[in-house]
């Protein structure tokens, strides 16, 4: 993080930057302790790198509407049963007789039914709400899962080296080149298909690529001089990769989590389409695409396809963009941010 | 300096206010093979059995070339790297062997600061969290005794305690440097190992550390070994100098002996190479300029291992390993590992080497040359201008 960028921060806020060079204080080893009286010296406070990043992420304008947009969602899909009680309308239930025509078809969106209804008489607007929570749940648990996984085995890896490299490095070799779909629809025509099993099958297939990618920065990382200062104060290796070098992977991390999450849920919708996901009666975009696009039943109700897809599209081009502010929020050189 | 120069040391060891002992330490580091089935049987010998003693409160200097080994023999005593040959004995008890919690126990007593003030502290943490670190690793002191050790620490190094929640990236280089002393402090060590603590700082910063680090001396009676490649900055910190040549002790003497009676013609050729403020001292003076470049540690020449270089090389040096013992009538603690040394008043710029040594420069011209001969078309530069 450079010092240019701090100042600049610093003065946005009106404050006034004292970067004082104390080393004029001389070799008595009193050094000058009047320095910061002028000023107060509570007013100056050290900014962490995670601060500095925040400060450019929230000057930028696309992740902070993207942000809107993941909340807005998040609140639809927590809300759902205030949805619910508010249309009046259940998540499973059937309205055979206002819910659908007199030929039995789907309903357009209309006062009662604001995205309409599905073939089987349901509310597609109640529906798409408990959607949400199932998206966003797998999305969250599942990328949860893969990151610690993934980092503790790159950290591992990485860290000890020769023979535990080795053999993790190789591992994660096999995982990578595992065909997913063949080995999630075995999978799930073995075990059955359900929410735990598809966040499970999610994570096993994920993790590996965030281990590589935590490996190859604790190389780098492990041969730096406040590694060497850490082991000659006599730090043991677990305190060593957790409290010196992860917080110097964590901002990769963050960024390949906020990119993960979207990739998550659009495979998440991918399995249930294929009826590999959370079984039928559940409501999930995945599911209610699926429904909608059997039997060519979207030519006749296109609001069936069109709120899960819209959302689905939304929440993953929200988060995905949100991770490309985030990336360029911690890098060092990312100082455009500022002069919008 | 504040320790006075102690008198000529015995060579005999075994006195009792010996703190450290350093034994014929061998360090070497396997070359990885290219081919994948064979396994190379190279090394790197970047310490190839380094002798010597440091007594309680002097100041050993510890000088060389880049590549000398120096960096690896401090990381060696420090126990970051674990020796290949050898002892290291510390307060009268071999560590080089030590595992676990008596390594740990070892840690306490010895530190070290690094060169480089800025890859020694860890960006991410705060500054009073780096100092803090030693107490939390070895759990001597908690929550607000902590912080207040903390802060009195870096009082002592003259940082502002106010700027306990700071930032590395905050400070400039000398502060940081100041940073990297108080965490070796912190534990009260007997021995501080300084790994070229200024080589990374502006020379008016350079002063500011090396006094500090001298007035901590005088305070807590440490113990340094200071590793440097300036030789002004070592002369004036130190009480004893070792030279180090390609892992090798080549001459070890009494700071004032060693500048003022150099023995090892190496030792000479460094200290001919210090530049003299006096511009007509320094066109006075005959620099001894060394040939060549320092040889590969993979493959270290046979005897002395400076006689490819050395102007006063004979056969003898190619043969035989020269022994780091007093010459001519030096006192005891003045070791030189030259079968012909320096004398006083000698000129050593108009020796000449009574075996062959290459000229690197002049030997890569000539083949470049030779294999070009063989391109059609091609003449060498000399005939070319013969035909204009």
């Amino acid at each position: 993080m450079s010092e240019e960028t701090l100042r600049t921060t610093e003065a946005d806020e009106g404050r006034l930057a004292v970067t004082a060079d104390r080393d004029l204080g001389g070799p008595d080893g009193t050094g000058g302790g009047a320095v910061d009286t002028a000023d107060g010296p509570a007013r100056i406070q050290g900014r962490s790198p995670w601060q500095l990043a925040w400060e450019r992420l929230r000057r930028d304008r696309v992740a902070m509407i993207s942000l809107a947009f993941i909340v807005l969602i998040v609140l639809f899909a927590l809300l759902a049963p205030l949805m619910a009680a508010l249309t009046g309308h259940g998540v499973n239930q059937q309205f055979n007789d206002v819910g659908l025509t007199p030929e039995g078809l789907p309903k357009a969106p209309n006062g009662t039914f604001w995205f309409g209804t599905d073939d089987l008489g349901r509310d597609i607007f109640v529906r798409c709400a408990y959607g949400a929570r199932i998206s966003i749940l797998v999305g969250v648990v599942a990328t949860g899962f893969t990151i610690a996984v993934g980092v503790v085995v790159g950290l591992i890896a990485g860290y000890y080296g020769k023979v535990a490299d080795t053999i993790l490095s190789r591992v994660i070799d096999v995982v990578l080149s595992f065909p997913f779909l063949l080995f999630a629809i075995s999978l799930v025509s073995i075990v059955g298909a359900s929410l735990s099993v598809t966040i499970f099958v999610i994570a096993m297939f994920s993790w590996a690529s965030v281990a590589r990618i935590v490996r190859g920065q604790v190389l780098s990382i492990r041969e730096r001089e406040y590694i060497e200062a850490a082991r000659s104060l006599g730090a043991s290796s677990t305190r060593i990769m957790f409290v010196d070098v992860l917080p110097n992977v964590l901002a990769p991390i963050i960024v390949y989590a906020t990119l993960l999450i979207p990739s998550v849920i659009v495979t998440e919708a991918t399995l249930s389409f294929l009826g590999l996901g959370v079984p039928a009666p559940t409501a999930t975009w995945g599911n209610m695409i699926s429904e909608a696009q059997a039997g060519g039943l979207y030519q006749l109700a296109p609001w069936f396809l069109a709120f899960p897809s819209l959302l689905l599209l939304v929440l993953t081009l929200a988060f995905n963009l949100l991770g490309d502010s985030v990336r360029d929020a911690f890098d060092p050189r990312g100082d455009r941010m500022l002069q919008k | 300096m504040s320790t006075a120069v102690t008198p000529a040391p015995s060579r005999t060891g075994g006195s009792s206010d010996v703190l450290l002992r350093v034994e014929n330490v061998v360090k070497e580091f396997p070359v990885a093979s290219s081919k994948l089935f064979s396994r190379s049987r190279e090394a790197v010998h970047a310490v190839d059995g380094v002798s010597f003693e440091l007594r309680k409160g002097e100041t050993l200097g510890l000088v060389g070339e880049t590549g000398c080994g120096k960096s690896t023999l401090a990381r060696c005593i420090t126990r970051l790297y674990s020796i290949t040959g050898g002892t290291i004995d510390f307060d009268g008890r071999d560590i080089s062997r030590l595992e676990g919690s008596e390594l740990r126990d070892v840690r306490r007593e010895v530190q070290m600061i690094f060169q480089d003030p800025y890859g020694s502290l860890n960006p991410r943490r705060r500054v009073g969290s780096i100092i803090s670190d030693p107490f939390v690793i070895h759990g001597t002191l908690d929550g607000q005794a902590r912080k207040r050790r903390v802060q009195e620490l870096m009082e002592l190094v003259g940082l502002n305690p106010e700027h306990y929640n700071r930032f590395p990236n905050e400070f400039s280089g000398g502060q940081r440097q100041r940073i990297g002393v108080a965490r070796a402090l912190a534990l009260q060590p007997k021995l501080i190992v300084c790994d070229e603590p200024v080589s990374a700082l502006d020379v008016s910063i350079q002063a500011q550390i090396i006094n500090l680090l001298a007035d901590l001396q005088a305070e807590l009676g440490l113990t340094y070994l200071f590793i440097a490649h300036d030789l002004s900055v070592v002369q004036h910190v130190s009480d004893r100098v070792a030279v180090m040549y390609l892992g090798k002790v080549a001459e070890l003497a009494d700071v004032d002996d060693l500048y003022g009676h150099p023995r090892h013609p190496y030792t000479n050729a460094l200290l001919s190479a210090v530049p003299v403020a006096d511009p007509n001292a320094a066109a006075q003076r005959e620099r001894i300029v060394l040939i060549g470049d320092v040889p590969s540690p993979i493959n270290p020449p046979s005897g002395c291992h400076f006689h490819t270089r050395c102007p006063k090389a004979q056969e003898l040096c190619v043969a035989e390993d020269p022994p780091l013992v007093p010459r001519f009538a030096d006192a005891p603690g003045h070791v030189a590992a030259c079968h012909f040394p320096v004398a006083d008043g000698e000129d050593l710029s108009k020796a000449e080497a009574s075996i062959e040594q290459e000229d690197a420069s002049d030997v890569q011209v000539d083949s470049v040359l030779a294999g070009l001969a063989d391109t059609p078309g091609f003449s060498t530069p000399a005939r070319e201008e013969g035909a204009r």
